[in-house]
């Protein structure tokens, strides 16, 4: 079990969830990624996906303009 | 028991798109959505930028659609592959910029080529004949399956009733009858599926969700093509395109105009690709100038740039040119008045 960060800053909807989906391709079950993104809109759209799509959210926060969504890669 | 088939469904977002693959599952068909991102699309962008927006809880709509049908979503990143389908369309514009036809056929393109990695059997979409005049007319739904090379893999269930049967229909793996015969323009129909499935909330966007069937958005592509000979295109580009007030005094550049605080923010962080002005003496816009520059020109587009600052009815107002490197200039500019900005100017 490892942890990955993936730095989405600078990315606007849909892009910070489709390079979050990418990088959870790549990933193994019970890893850990922590992406970052500066649309805020990523605090919806990222946990949207991980409901969706089967995986965990364990945490979001919002701190200077960037938001952090912490995900853990489930079994799909 | 009978192989529980597989179709993949194009969700955008919209009600059509929904109720297709809501059908589907009815009919005991396992569906995941795909949704292809190929930039102009209207979800997430100008949310996010524009500030009065922020107060609205914002969401995506194509994975709303996926939650409200339990299915899985796969949203596809097609920016640079879909530049040759606006540059060069084989089928043509629509009213505005918009490759109708060669888009669906490409997206359908797409969705087969996943269908088969994937082990899919089928697609499915939510077209309805005759809502679209461009891409979904009786005469161009035979055009989108057979040059998207899905054929009789494409499966529409809103209007399957009023075409030809599909492979799915053949085969047994949809029930034919239980499909729909949905035409035109009126929505009643599908609203009242909806209301059938307990679907409320919807997407209903005034303006469709893509800037590309925008007049005005389409105006200024159309002008950024024209201004630079070329129709290559960047993201950057057409991120631009979304942002602030597009006013060309000639040919060879353009000025962005922030119209609040949301989009001068994001303005801000172009300082290094475009020179940039900003009022130093009252609040005002943050402006970029896409193009070349004289001095002569600075001064103008500082002058243009002050009279959407507050300080528009003074005298003269500070404005402070940036250039990529850093370098900067003070200007003290009197704010150009509403009748000298030639109408012809704003793209
Ligand atoms: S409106 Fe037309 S060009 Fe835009 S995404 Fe839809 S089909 Fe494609």
């Amino acid at each position: 079990m490892s942890h990955f960060e993936l730095d989405a800053r600078r990315m606007f909807c849909p892009m910070p969830v489709i390079r979050t989906q990418d990088k959870i391709k790549e990933l193994n079950t019970g890893d850990t990624l922590e992406v970052v993104s500066t649309d805020p809109g990523a605090l919806n759209d990222i946990p949207a996906w991980c409901r969706i799509n089967g995986h965990k959210v364990i945490e979001t926060r919002d701190a200077d303009d960037e938001v952090f969504i912490l995900i853990e890669v489930c079994d799909v | 028991m009978s192989q529980q088939r597989k179709a993949v469904a194009l969700i955008s977002g919209g009600l059509d798109s929904l109720l297709a693959a809501r059908v589907m599952l009815e009919q005991g068909i396992h569906v995941e959505g795909i949704n292809f991102f190929t930039g102009f699309c209207v979800e997430g962008h100008t949310h996010a930028i524009r500030k009065q927006d922020k107060s609205k809880p914002k969401r995506n709509n194509a994975l709303w659609s996926a939650e409200q049908l339990g299915i899985k979503l796969h949203i596809i990143d097609i920016v640079e592959e879909y530049k040759d389908v606006l540059i060069n369309p084989k089928h043509g514009y629509g009213k505005n910029m918009n490759p109708c036809l060669d888009c669906k056929i490409f997206m359908v393109n797409k969705a087969k080529q996943w269908a088969e990695e994937n082990d899919f059997d089928f697609i499915i979409t939510g077209e309805v004949i005759g809502q679209r005049p461009m891409s979904q007319r009786k005469d161009t739904m035979p055009v989108v399956s057979r040059e998207s090379g899905a054929d009789d893999r494409l499966l529409r269930p809103l209007c399957a009733q009023n075409l030809p049967e599909t492979l799915p229909e053949k085969e047994g793996w949809v029930k034919r009858d239980e499909l729909f015969g949905f035409s035109g323009r009126n929505r009643k129909p599908q609203m009242a599926l909806a209301k059938k499935y307990g679907f409320e909330d919807y997407a209903k966007p005034a303006g469709g969700c893509c800037f590309l069937t925008d007049e005005s958005y389409s105006a200024k592509l159309v002008d950024l093509w024209d201004a630079r000979g070329t129709r290559e295109y960047e993201m950057d580009d057409i991120m631009l395109l979304k942002v602030g007030r597009h006013i060309r005094p000639a040919p060879h550049y353009k000025l962005i105009i922030g119209r609040e605080d949301g989009e001068n923010k994001f303005l801000q962080g172009y300082k290094n690709n475009f020179i940039t002005f900003k009022t130093m003496d009252c609040p005002g816009p943050l402006t970029l100038l896409d193009g070349v520059a004289t001095d002569k020109d600075l001064e103008l587009a500082a002058q243009i740039s002050a009279r959407f600052s507050q300080g528009r009815d003074k005298d003269s107002v500070t404005i402070e040119a940036r250039r990529t490197n850093g370098d900067t200039t003070t200007l003290v500019v009197k704010p150009m008045p509403a009748s000298e900005i030639n109408p012809e100017w704003y793209v």
